[in-house]
């Protein structure tokens, strides 16, 4: 789901541009933006979803303290996504409860 | 000094310098002059910190509108890239753990990797404190330093109506930048207390020695009355509501007896800065409550060093002092560091140490001014029992008190009855918060209720990486 981005963007430098897929639809960023920043940009509205409640949640400090925005990225999950930089082709994927890591099987821990 | 290159780790560094912020850079700098091996480990992809985010290589064509202070980042950084081979600097690392013995695990492009120095600087800065409100989980919600983050990485200024809600010079300084950059539907909801400004008053002549931060301040306020943009004080009971879509609609707030809503795309909420302890806790050193900043920091000397032999703190992670205080900071423990092994004597470090001390003294004369000014209402410390505390495993201020009436004495216990503060961020968002509750429940001081036990990881480490570090240490 989206609706109004948070953000736009002011004018810079040149960068170069990379397209990347949220939950299969493909948004534009450039080089250099989190993965975070790209996805607010693009108005999504939650990156993912609490284990506890199913709450909706997006990213809060942007600085790698509060892993609100941990997404699956390129596989990944559980991925800060305020800490990973965007790549072009990156799959990224909102997470839904709780997410084991890759490869894992469920009722293990 | 490559980012991208990930130097063989061989033989120990001389020093460790864990953060490229104001106080790590100078500590670097410092560190590389007297000859010292240094490593540089900085979680970011570029060094800065958050105040200098992206100084060295700004996504903006107007760097002028975030302020003359961000120049000052561009010069460190220039200055860091200068030190060439002197330091080995590893960027996007995440330091997961650093053991007594000065051995720093840390993951970097999906590999995890141990480095040994003879002493370590941590200069892990500040974050922002906690301000929990009812709604603040909510999507659109976001931290002042994560706009001005979003700003200074990126470029990115809000769309819609932005609100800055809380207390602090941040919030103003960030409408300040978002007015430069053209953002026209700005409104600030000032928290702090109305009786703070009398006792922030007797600090004045001391923060007179500090001048230019006051008339920045009061220029910064000044621009943004004159632009027309509002600054409603004294709001109280603050309440975020969300639209039709679930995320941020309005903030509701109530001055005096009137009840009020602002409409609001985004809503950043700040009170302030706090230590990031979470290193300095995982190795147990010894911290103390700070009355006049309320939040928790490790016990340094004059130099930083910390009650662990080899580590030294520096910059906010030792108590909040801001960007220039932080770079003297940094001077100061490379110093005595380099001292520590012999590449100093005490007397040529005492010399050298003189600017930079003078300059902390002078750069930290503001701060019981700023401390007691911006002090946060209780409100805000101590929320409604509604309100999410732990944002990671939803535990709410009614449950923390529900707990402590049920005997729990302190945070650590509250991990057990609750799970509070055990979720992905490891209580860096609600460990304050579930210390002032408790001890205010308790009708003790906050230090009685203690803090949480923080133990390594400190970051996400797949076990995957970990099993091909013991392969690489073999």
């Amino acid at each position: 789901m989206t609706h109004t981005p948070v953000f736009r963007r002011l004018p810079g430098p040149d960068r170069e541009k990379v397209v990347l897929t949220v939950d299969g639809h493909p948004i534009e960023a450039l080089k250099g933006d989190s993965v975070a920043a790209a996805v607010l940009a693009a108005g999504v509205v939650s990156t993912r979803t609490t284990p506890v409640s199913g709450s909706a949640r997006a990213p809060y400090c942007l600085m790698g303290v509060c892993f609100e925005c941990l997404m699956d990225i390129d596989g990944e999950p559980n991925s800060q996504a305020c800490m990973t930089l965007v790549r072009d082709g990156m799959v990224v994927r909102s997470q839904a409860g709780e997410r084991l890591p890759a490869g894992q099987p469920r009722g293990g821990a | 000094m490559p980012p991208s290159a990930m130097p063989a780790i061989a033989a120990p560094y001389d020093l460790a310098v864990i953060g490229a912020g104001p106080a790590g850079m100078a500590a670097t700098l410092s560190a590389c002059e007297l000859g010292l091996r240094v490593a540089l480990i900085d979680e970011q992809h570029q060094p800065g910190g958050q105040i200098y985010r992206a100084a060295g290589a700004s996504p903006l064509a107007d760097v002028a509108l975030l302020g003359p202070d961000y120049r000052r980042g561009r010069e460190l950084v220039a200055a860091l890239r200068a030190c060439g081979a002197a330091c080995d600097y590893y960027a996007s690392a995440a330091v997961w753990q650093v053991t007594p013995s000065l051995e720093i695990g840390f993951s970097a492009g999906g590999r995890s990797r141990l480095l040994r120095a003879s002493a370590i600087v941590a200069a892990t800065g500040a974050m922002e404190r906690p301000m929990p409100i009812p709604g603040w989980t909510l999507p659109g919600v976001m931290t002042a330093g994560a706009g001005q983050i979003a700003m200074k990485s990126a470029g990115f200024v809000p769309v819609g109506p932005v609100v800055l809600a809380g207390s602090g010079p941040l919030l103003f300084l960030v409408a300040w930048q978002y007015l430069n950059a053209g953002v026209t539907s700005i409104a600030v909801v000032e928290t702090t207390p109305v009786g703070n400004h009398a006792r922030a008053l007797r600090h004045l002549p001391r923060a007179l020695r500090a001048a230019s931060y006051l008339r920045k301040g009061v220029t910064l306020i000044a621009a943004l009355a004159k632009a027309g943009v509002p600054i409603r004080r004294g709001a109280q009971d603050l309440r975020v509501l969300p639209d039709e879509s679930g995320r941020v609609g309005r903030l509701q707030y109530r001055i005096g007896s009137r009840l009020l809503t602002d409409p609001c795309n985004l809503l950043l909420l700040h009170q302030g800065v706090v230590p990031n302890t979470q290193l300095t806790r995982s190795l147990d050193c010894a911290h103390a409550w700070d009355e006049g900043q309320r939040c928790w920091r490790p016990v340094t000397d004059k130099w930083g060093a910390s009650s662990l032999d080899g580590l030294w703190v520096a910059g906010d992670g030792a108590g909040i002092g801001g960007a220039l205080a932080a770079e003297s900071q940094g001077r100061l423990a490379a110093l005595d560091a380099a001292r520590s092994l012999g590449r100093l004597t005490p007397d040529r470090r005492d010399e050298m140490a003189s600017a930079p001390r003078r300059q902390l003294s002078r750069n930290l004369a503001i701060r019981p001014f700023l401390d007691a000014l911006y002090a946060p209402a209780p409100d805000f410390l101590a929320p409604p029992d509604e309100t999410v505390v732990c944002r990671c495993e939803e535990v709410t201020a009614g449950d923390i008190r529900r707990f402590v009436a049920a005997g729990c004495t302190g945070p650590n216990q509250l991990k057990i009855f609750s799970r509070c503060g055990m979720g992905p961020c490891q209580g860096r968002s609600c460990g304050l918060t579930a210390g002032e509750i408790i001890a205010a429940a308790r009708g003790v001081p906050v230090p009685e209720a203690g803090y949480y036990r923080i133990r390594a990881p400190l970051k996400p480490v797949t076990l995957g990486q970990l099993s091909d570090l013991s392969m690489e240490a073999d």
